[in-house]
């Protein structure tokens, strides 16, 4: 039930280490690898309305389907990049590059026997522990595509909890999911929410009855394995009235020398009273352009909170949102974002409030190391005729090195005289006395600074789940090496 | 030429057509040097061929697009025979009034002051006799806030305005008055105020802007340049108070240089549609600049202010406080913008702005922004928007002042902190008036 672990991966991180950047170390030697697959269905690179109706043919998809996506496709083609407001660097995304679906052709699988022998390797690459794996219930492992392995724990299904993955979602439960599925997030969102909503394949769909408390977080890991190959997975999650469920998304990917484009979109509906948590660590290869539009709507006394950490990726564009739907709904964002060189983390939140007495949280903090920049791009929007909201925006950046880059640019509107924003932000370097005093008590430079590091993020992380959080550390401790000296 | 492009050409200049601008020249006297006539023939180029802005213009974000309208306004020609009387009650080392982008009357430096070499006179009289200093530094900063429409239409329609130099080490004890009025129904006026405050001199100016009639529908497209060299202190106090039926756009840029000072506020209280553009570049070690805005945003009014603070070299500091009081249907936008190059260490940076909302149709847009490309930088920005404190108001109701008295009391409280930051009292106290008697109307 976790995350692989730096002690399971010993074995492989010394390895990589004596053949390789030792700093990349552990997570990403852990995804460095490829395997020759024999994919069963490809779709070939490139984007056209046979690639959709490939990939609709081969899932099998009902003709509402397909429409849809046909739809999304003509939209994608029709809208214009963002790089009115956006980095330059999307328009090195070459779409005729692009793989967009790959698939082995396999149905997800119900036990671990039935799990091909090539792909539990990569479980084993991954540091998924012995143990783990006999109770990978839960766990929802997409490789490639398609879920290779997905098996709802026993409890969980026992609660009435559906656990699937996007295609079995729409194909066995259209009548739970049709209704929020693109509702959250309309095709004609952004540029790469119609490109999802064209070519989506695997993600996870997620159905709790009323009143469930989904005691074990729910997981899934994605990951890469094909040069060139996007990855567009699509998670609706919905709550029923008054159940709860967290659920926790990790990603590693193999380095690979040319770009490539996973572009996510994840739909949360936390029905009355109902919450959401929703822990992302995205960890993707210094090569990856990852563009994902992430939602949630609250209604009446839900709770939606998204705790998003980006550390990987060349370019990351993600700004969760909330829209607070109903009355005393409360959306909170969790960001922290690392960026090293070569990376630009342009990350955010947005809260849109559309009901009476609703409340908003932000909390962003990010680092930038070497020439790295990291972004906070903001909306908080509260319109007429609301009363009793609030929103309140913290975001601090951290800069290591003296040519370490940060952006900060919200947007608040408010309107009335009867609710509240305030937003504050602050950009500074770790204090040349705390490195000092460090040294003096016999740390190194690096180790200093790692720990400095590691303490201005130590509030949020703590918000995460232990593994998680344990990760992020070891994350930033080799992030950190060789960013001093 | 087809019906269609016609008109969307004509719709990029509205007013300001061809033959307008052709007679606008033409009534210029011959006496102004070539290259300055050069500059405004590209000026009118420039403006002709710059769309207008659109919706999707990041520099526009928030605001109304639809009621920036160039038609409708007549170039004044005839002089003027009556201006307003000058609200600000104090004391001037001279003083300089436009009617309608001409001299009107002037009050001039005392012998002493002229025969220390300070100048204050008007543009035209200064692009003949300081040509070299007007050409390093009339709009010699390019727009980078968005209006790069409005300011080539500046340059090509400015008239007149006022020049002040202050000489090495001169210090000007007395504030120097500016005062712009436009006077007519659709009158289109153009101000514009150059400052070269030159090493370690001292000086504040106190410009005004204001209407005949609180009711006449006119434009204005202004701007100002303010240098300090080298050690220098320059205070500027800028009042907006055109008619509440204008559209306005003015665009400020400040230079300051090793060790300056600059203080600039701006209070808004006119026009019903105000882009206020700020532009400080602090540009050499020790300097610093402090920007300072009060808004009173009545049911009607947009305000829309876009700064920009950029810090060039090590050890500057910029400091900035606007803020709004929201009325009625008001609406204000506040786009500020913290750039600290790279090498830049040791900036320290601040941003602030305070929206408070007095009404339940109000709009407060903020869109505080850093970037930020050096590492030892202090570097902090806050906005909020809020009503007054139900506390604060609790505990002056509670020692027996009526809630309206305690709300008056508590929104002239907000501005104080700003007003506060000005030294000299008499022109704390002006503005106080200014800005009470207009919030009490």
């Amino acid at each position: 039930m976790k995350p692989p672990t730096e002690t399971d991966l010993l074995p492989d991180s010394a390895e990589a280490a004596a053949v390789e950047n030792p700093a990349v170390g552990i997570d990403q030697s852990a995804g460095n690898f490829s395997y020759n697959m024999e994919y069963a269905f490809d779709a070939g690179t490139g984007l056209s309305e046979d690639t959709i109706r490939y990939i609709s043919s081969v899932k099998k998809e009902a003709p509402w389907i397909l429409e849809f996506r046909l739809k999304a496709l003509k939209k994608f083609l029709s809208m214009p990049m963002p790089t009115h407001w956006a980095t330059k660097d999307l328009e090195n995304i070459d779409f005729q590059k692009i793989r967009y679906y790959l698939s082995q052709g396999q149905k997800p699988k119900r036990t671990w026997d039935e799990v091909p022998d090539d792909i539990k390797k990569t479980f084993e690459r991954l540091g998924i522990p012995e143990q783990e794996r006999k109770f990978l219930a839960g766990v929802e492992a997409q490789f490639d595509s398609e879920a290779a392995y997905s098996n709802i724990k026993e409890i969980v299904s026992k609660q009435g909890v559906i656990f699937v993955n996007s295609t079995e979602g729409l194909r066995e439960h259209p009548e739970l999911f049709k209704k929020f599925f693109g509702k959250v997030i309309p095709t004609g969102d952004n540029k790469f929410s119609a490109l999802n909503s064209a070519v989506f394949s695997g993600g996870s769909f997620i159905y709790v009855p009323p009143g469930v408390k989904v005691a074990q977080p729910l997981q899934a890991y994605f990951r890469i394995n094909a040069e060139n190959f996007g990855q567009f997975e699509r998670t609706l999650i919905i709550a029923d009235e008054g159940s709860e469920v967290v659920y926790m998304e990790g990603c590693t990917a193999p380095k690979f020398s040319t770009s490539t484009l996973h572009s996510a979109v994840v739909e949360l509906v936390a029905l009355k009273g109902a919450k959401i948590q929703y822990i992302t660590v995205q960890n993707w290869a210094n090569n990856v352009f990852n563009l994902v539009t992430k939602r949630g709507i609250a209604h009446e006394d839900a709770e939606i909170k998204w705790i998003d950490c980006n550390i990987g990726s060349r370019l990351t564009m993600k700004y969760p949102g909330v829209v607070l739907k109903g009355e005393r709904a409360r959306g909170e964002v969790i960001s922290i974002a690392l960026a090293n060189d070569g990376q630009h983390q342009d990350t955010g939140a947005k809260m849109i409030h559309a009901a009476n007495n609703t409340t908003s949280n932000i909390v962003a903090k990010s680092i930038s190391v070497g020439q790295g920049r990291s972004t906070y791009r903001g909306v908080v929007h509260i319109p007429k005729h609301l009363k009793g909201c609030k929103n309140n925006t913290e975001c601090d950046a951290l800069l290591i090195n003296t040519n370490s880059r940060t952006d900060t640019y919200p947007a608040i509107s408010v309107r009335g005289d009867k609710n509240s924003t305030q937003h504050e932000a602050s950009v500074s370097k770790v204090s040349e006395d705390m490195i000092f005093y460090m040294q003096q008590r016999g740390l190194t430079e690096g180790q200093a600074m790692s720990l400095a590091v590691n303490g201005f993020i130590n509030d949020l992380a703590r918000q995460f789940p232990m593994e998680y959080s344990v990760e992020l550390k070891r994350l930033i401790d080799l992030e950190m090496e060789g960013s001093v000296g | 030429m087809s019906a269609s492009s016609l008109s969307v050409a004509t719709n990029l200049v509205g007013s300001f057509t061809a033959e307008a601008f052709a007679a606008h020249l033409a009534s210029l006297p011959p006496s102004l040097p070539a290259w300055w006539i050069a500059r405004k023939r590209a000026a009118y180029e420039k403006f002709a061929a710059l769309p207008l802005p659109a919706r999707t213009d990041e520099s526009w974000r928030f605001s109304s697009i639809s009621t920036l309208t160039l038609d409708g306004f007549t170039l004044p020609s005839a002089a003027a025979t009556q201006v307003p009387h000058a609200p600000i009650g104090i004391k001037k080392a001279a003083k300089l009034v436009f009617a309608n982008g001409r001299l009107f009357s002037h009050e001039p430096l005392s012998a002493e002051l002229a025969a220390r070499g300070v100048i204050v006179t008007t543009l035209q009289d200064a692009l003949v006799k300081h040509e070299a200093l007007v050409r390093e530094h009339l709009l010699a900063q390019p727009p980078k806030l968005g209006s790069a429409k409005f300011s080539a239409l500046h340059e090509a329609f400015l008239v007149d305005g006022a020049f002040i130099h202050i000489p090495r080490g001169i210090t000007v004890e007395q504030p120097i008055g500016v005062f712009s009025y436009a006077l007519g129904a659709t009158t289109a006026v153009f101000p514009h105020t150059l400052v070269v405050a030159g090493e370690n001199s001292r000086a504040t100016l106190v410009e005004y802007f204001g209407s005949g009639q609180d009711t006449e529908a006119q434009f204005a497209a202004g701007a100002n340049d303010l240098y300090a060299s080298h050690g220098a202190h320059l205070t500027y106090i800028g009042k907006q108070d055109w008619s509440h039926r204008a559209l306005s756009f003015q665009s400020n840029s400040t230079v300051v240089r090793r060790d300056a000072r600059v203080q600039s506020l701006n209070v808004h209280l006119g026009a019903r549609q105000a882009r206020h553009e700020s532009l400080s570049q602090l540009q050499a070690p020790g300097a610093f600049s402090e920007m300072l805005a009060l808004t009173v945003a009545e049911s009607g009014q947009e305000f829309d202010q876009r700064t920009l603070q950029i810090h060039q070299a090590p050890n500057t500091k910029s400091d900035l406080l606007y803020k709004n009081a929201l009325r009625g249907t008001a609406k204000t936008i506040f786009s500020g913008l913290i750039v600290v190059d790279p090498d830049a260490q040791k900036t320290d940076a601040y941003q602030s702005n305070r929206n408070l909302m007095l009404s339940d149709e109000a709009e407060a847009n903020s869109l505080p922004g850093l970037e930020i490309q050096a590492n030892d930088v202090r570097c902090t920005h806050g906005a909020t928007s809020s009503r007054i404190d139900p506390e604060q108001e609790f505990y002056l109701q509670a020692r027996g002042i009526a809630k309206a008295a305690a709300d008056e009391l508590l929104t002239f409280g907000f501005f104080e902190e700003v007003l506060n930051r000005l030294s000299a009292d008499d022109l704390h106290e002006a503005l106080r008036v200014l800005i009470q008697t207009k919030f009490k109307k």
